[in-house]
């Protein structure tokens, strides 16, 4: 196996089955289905957590949505509707919710409800509470939420190329069908490269756009517990102190 | 939906939910054994934390069509072995829990270790009587989401050949019958919310003060 004699072939870099072109159409299915999902989901997440009902309900769908197997739900939809557009987007848009709803819906249910309050106290409006003040202060789990949906949905746009899409997951598929196992690797290298990329652009994004206000906050979206029926889940307003406990020690 | 299918198969549908079942579960275990004492040192130790936590960020960043098909490469095993498939799983489970088992750890309270250490814990027999237990509800939590995102992925195998349940998407793919690649995405979906289940209950069991004083005022 030579990666590098695979990487320097020129014949790899153009055409149809090049590199840019592969590269393209990968963004290009994971792009559309992020940016229709923010659109779906982050409204009802955002509606969730301002109103504070139907909470429950998002985190189980959430929850059950993930249970979803990837490979799965792509394979049975391109049964269904063919090999189009619309199968593997609405396959990547079943995955890409799930983290960003949650991600939305406790980044708003977690802003500090003193900071709340103290917006409606000096006369805004509902609508501008939601805008100006829990929307940025939900930007670290929310964007939490945007990285692992991308995450996601790039490692399952890699295996929609078993259904005859484009994208870099070709290079796996392909080179498996025919057992080039260089094919292959240089697939693997170029899935894995794209995934960091995106997630360093995102990181760096996240900290251009978050209020240094919020830095000591971590972003992961922590896994959904029972604050009704749970006594050892910290209640939101145990979070900011055991958040700085654990950046602290 | 051809039902009359599903009796026909039910020693192949059978065998393979048992090999899914293995396929994600072992790699939870040996995810744990392994995250337990990383966790421990993240929590201990600041330099480690500053190696241990981006370092599991990136592993968890790599898709796992990718770390199953470079793992071989890398073990020196044969591309069909199910051992790449419960490696890569579990490096995905040790790069989830290791945050989970060293913020489980932080959030013990310091007072309770004071008073551990008071009454004569040396280290060792502290962390396993005190603050290991106290630890359980976040380390559940975290193991929710491992055991959940592996039933889900085992499938994925199924490209390489090895992915338990996953067989039912890829052979009712290449058949043209979406009747088998709904009974797999049900078992997978229905064995993912069963396995959570379990975590919550042994999570409770295990923590049996959690309960006291739950339901009845202070």
């Amino acid at each position: 196996m030579n990666l590098g004699a695979w990487f320097t072939d020129p014949a790899n870099w153009t055409g149809p089955g090049g590199v840019p072109t592969r590269l393209l159409e990968h963004l290009y299915y994971s792009g559309l289905a992020l940016v229709i999902g923010i659109l779906i989901a982050v409204p009802i997440g955002a509606a969730v957590g301002h109103t504070g009902r139907g909470g429950f309900l998002v985190v189980g769908i959430a929850n059950w949505l993930r249970s979803l197997p990837d490979l799965g739900l792509l394979i049975l939809l391109v049964l269904l509707v063919g090999i189009s557009l619309i199968s593997v987007t609405v396959a990547l848009l079943v995955l890409a919710i799930p983290p960003l709803l949650a991600g939305t819906y406790a980044g708003v249910a977690n802003v500090d409800r003193s900071v709340v309050d103290a917006a409606r106290g000096v006369g805004m409006r509902e609508r501008d509470i939601l805008l100006r003040v829990e929307l940025p202060n939900a930007l670290p789990l929310l964007l939490g939420g945007l990285r692992a949906a991308a995450l996601q949905v790039i490692a399952t746009t890699a295996i929609a190329a078993i259904a005859s899409f484009g994208g870099l997951g070709r290079y796996l598929i392909d080179g498996q069908a025919y057992r080039d196992y260089t094919e292959m690797a240089a697939g693997a290298v170029l899935i894995a490269v794209l995934a960091l990329v995106v997630e360093g652009v995102l990181a760096g994004v996240q900290r251009l756009v978050v209020s240094p206000g919020l830095r000591a906050v971590d972003t992961r979206i922590r896994p959904p517990a029972e604050p009704a029926n749970d006594p050892t889940s910290p209640a939101p307003t145990d979070r900011s102190s055991h958040e700085m406990a654990g950046v602290n020690s | 939906m051809i039902w009359a299918w599903i009796p026909r198969n039910g020693a192949l549908i059978l065998g393979l939910l048992g090999q899914h079942l293995v396929l994600s579960l072992l790699p939870v275990i040996v995810g744990l054994v392994l995250a337990v004492p990383l966790g421990w040192l993240a929590n201990r130790s600041r330099a480690a934390r500053a190696i241990l936590i981006p370092a599991a960020g990136v592993l968890y960043t790599v898709p796992s069509l990718v770390l199953f098909i470079v793992l071989p490469v890398i073990l020196g095993t044969k591309i069909l072995d199910p051992i790449n498939v419960v490696v890569a799983l579990a490096v995905y489970t040790v790069a989830l829990l290791v945050r989970s088992v060293a913020d489980a750890l932080a959030a013990v309270p310091s007072l309770v270790v004071a008073a551990a250490t008071a009454m004569g814990f040396r280290p060792g027999r502290r962390f396993v009587a005190v603050e290991f237990p106290l630890a359980v509800p976040v380390l559940v939590a975290g193991l929710r989401v491992a055991t959940v995102s592996n039933i889900s992925l085992v499938s994925v195998g199924a490209l390489i050949g090895v992915g338990g349940l996953g067989q039912l998407f890829t052979q009712g793919f290449n058949n043209n019958f979406p009747t088998e690649v709904v009974v797999g995405i049900v078992l997978s979906m229905v064995l993912a919310l069963f396995a959570d289940a379990l975590l919550v209950t042994l999570g409770r069991v295990a923590t049996p003060w959690s309960r006291v004083g739950a339901g009845r005022p202070a």
